[in-house]
């Protein structure tokens, strides 16, 4: 509480700071290392990032340097279990479980990224122009709530089968369905991200300083682009983690049921549908991509909690 | 109340419609086909014929308003018929939507399969707010000691645990290693309420696809629980009730949690969708015969018939179980009610 006695007290000096000095950053401190500082002190957000950093390179280089070839099966080394070399043993055409696994992980954080920013940018440009224009406001918001009142799994896969073919013979076969999964992710669950963006439209668009942008003469546009979208970042940020939890879950839940990604593109949820029916052999064909989907989805949670926490100004000013 | 509920009621149905609408266009974009599946000796002029009685060629907006009308006036017509044992008009001849693969009433199979499904949704749901609700009340009471970071931690990893890892990992412990439960569930099992061996066997076959709902749907609550609970617990109010001298569990149960209990049933509507989401997996996991299996079974079959009462069966329970939520919305805020 020194703080707020040195600012009612003016012609006291702001000589020091009470409190954690940064020797980078001196007596400024800018808003990023405010909310870097306030990340910090979140234990499990900390962890997250490591984790997830962790398991993106391994996923990103794991199968490059791990001497297994995933390509060629060797049938005399099938279902063998946990050991050395194969550390979660191998599966019914003798591949290593966990060079599979990781590359598992490959296709589902990409799906996970890329779907996120479908849903993100969709949430955005909706909750924007559903809070902004108010001649749009009614139909746009009647049109976030069917959409969270549809039952979105059976819609999804319904979708799915039904576009898989035609898109997957335009585009290939591997992309075909990364775009396909991609776009269908994103575009079922942008709804949350458009009511929250909405709100904090409403609330800002009353505010001075869009009152005076507008009295200047700046047109609508520009005044989103330049005032509205920067202020509504931290929610978006927020949601963006979470997100990625959804986008990676909805994945494999898809490739789960055995209608996402074919059984040449391995996802987790792939994995775990070849798996699920072999797995009195070798337990780790579950465990194994269940573990690193697990972690994945945890981290990216912790990371959500621990952004929020230290994005929200009133949390911030009280650590 | 009795009002409310009422109004809530005729709101959901233009919902339904304009769901009913969507879920029409989607499916009516499939390149299914019912006479893809006749045998190639039919002449092309005969195939043609079918199409045409099964009024396939008419435009798109015929054939969705004659759907409409079959699903929202003659099936419930039919439902209330079976009910009550009567019969309303022409009862022998009434067009119902009939399945491309079964060629019997799409809505008679869906009725079979909807007590299962119900079963293990329903007692999944409730055990978890059962659960979710007391522990989410003593961690933000005792909020920071052991017990609220145990819970927290807890409560993340059964949030970030999805139903289809754990799943598989019960049914490897307690079915394969430990020989403790049934592998999957048999549907044919007839529950004798006279025979102990009986129920005993219908409690072991629901544990797992129980078990594993009730741990997903305990940690989503009991995050939400928590928070509210916390949220409350600051409120001028609390301290009025204790101050006047109110014991600390009337305080606790009386203002505090029924407060809380609002923002979490606003959750549980609206995570009614994603529990269906769940529901369908377990089924799938657990080989439950419910309606999740018959919607991954008819999208297989191209069964598009099947496929669009089953995905508007889905709706239908959403909007449902929204109504039940606004409803007992309405019981615990009284300006809600008397609005």
């Amino acid at each position: 509480m020194t703080d707020d006695a040195e600012a009612t007290n003016v012609s006291t000096p702001p000589v020091e700071f009470v409190g954690e000095v940064h020797d980078d950053l001196g007596e400024f401190r800018s808003l990023r290392g405010d909310v870097w500082r306030q990340f910090k002190r979140h234990k499990g957000a900390v962890l997250g990032v490591v984790l997830l950093t962790l398991i993106t390179f391994g996923c990103m280089f794991g199968p490059i340097l791990l001497p297994f070839d995933t390509k060629t099966p060797v049938v005399l080394n099938a279902n063998r279990g946990p050991g050395w070399p194969h550390i979660w043993g191998t599966d019914n055409l003798g591949r290593d479980a966990f060079t599979r696994a990781l590359l598992g992980g490959r296709i589902s954080l990409a799906v996970g990224f890329v779907a996120m920013t479908v849903s993100i940018l969709l949430g955005v440009l909706i909750g924007v122009v559903a809070g902004f224009f108010r001649s749009l406001d009614g139909i746009l918001m009647r049109f976030t709530d069917l959409f969270l009142s549809l039952p979105l799994l059976p819609v999804l896969l319904v979708v799915i089968v039904l576009f898989r073919d035609p898109v997957q013979e335009s585009l290939g076969e591997g992309l075909g369905i990364f775009v396909l999964m991609v776009l269908i992710i994103g575009g079922t669950s942008w709804m949350q991200t458009a009511r929250i963006v909405r709100g904090e439209v409403l609330a800002l668009k009353e505010q001075e300083f869009i009152l005076a942008s507008r009295s200047v003469g700046t047109r609508p546009m520009r005044i989103i682009g330049k005032h509205i979208v920067p202020n509504v970042m931290s929610p978006v940020i927020v949601s963006a983690s979470l997100g990625i939890a959804i986008a990676i879950l909805t994945e494999s839940a898809v490739s789960f049921l055995g209608l996402g990604f074919p059984l040449n593109l391995p996802t987790w949820g792939r994995l775990l549908n070849e798996a699920k029916d072999r797995m009195s052999l070798n337990i780790w064909l579950v465990a194994g991509p269940g573990l690193l989907l697990s972690l994945t989805v945890m981290s990216v949670n912790f990371i959500g909690d621990g952004l929020r926490d230290a994005l929200d100004p009133q949390n911030r000013s009280k650590g | 109340m009795l009002r409310y509920v009422v109004r809530r009621l005729l709101v959901a149905i233009p919902t339904l419609l304009v769901i009913s609408l969507v879920v029409f266009a989607i499916l009516d974009l499939a390149p299914g086909d019912p006479t893809s599946q006749l045998p190639l000796t039919i002449p092309l002029d005969i195939r043609e014929n079918i199409r045409e009685s099964l009024g396939f060629n008419d435009p798109f907006f015929v054939r969705w308003v004659n759907w409409v009308r079959l699903m929202f006036i003659n099936e419930p017509i039919e439902l209330f018929e079976s009910f009550t044992n009567t019969c309303i008009g022409d009862c022998e001849n009434r067009d119902r939507i009939i399945s491309w693969q079964s060629r019997s009433p799409a809505m008679d199979t869906i009725y079979e399969r909807l007590p299962q499904t119900m079963w293990v949704l329903g007692l999944g749901l409730l055990f978890g707010v059962m659960i979710a609700v007391p522990i989410g009340t003593i961690q933000a009471y005792r909020q920071y000691s052991w017990f609220d970071n145990f819970g927290t931690f807890v409560t993340m990893l059964g949030y970030s645990v999805p139903v289809f890892v754990i799943g598989p990992l019960f049914i490897w412990l307690f079915s394969v290693k430990l020989g403790w439960l049934p592998t999957f569930y048999k549907t044919t099992h007839d529950v004798q309420i006279t025979s102990w061996s009986s129920i005993w066997f219908q409690f072991k076959q629901l544990a797992m696809p129980v078990g594993v709902l009730t741990l997903f749907n305990a940690a989503t609550f009991g995050r939400f629980a928590r928070a509210a609970v916390l949220e409350n617990l600051n409120e001028g109010y609390v301290r009025t009730a204790r101050s006047k001298g109110l014991s600390e569990g009337i305080v606790m149960t009386r203002h505090v949690v029924r407060n809380s209990l609002i923002p979490v049933i606003t959750l549980l509507a609206l995570s009614i969708p994603g529990i269906f989401g769940g529901a369908i997996i377990t089924e799938n996991i657990f080989r439950i015969n419910g309606l999740g299996q018959l919607l991954l079974l008819s999208i297989g079959q191209n069964d598009i018939p099947m496929v669009q009462s089953l995905v508007f069966m889905f709706a239908v329970l959403t909007v449902f179980f929204n109504v039940i939520a606004d409803v007992l919305y309405g019981f615990l805020d009284p300006r809600i009610r008397y609005d």
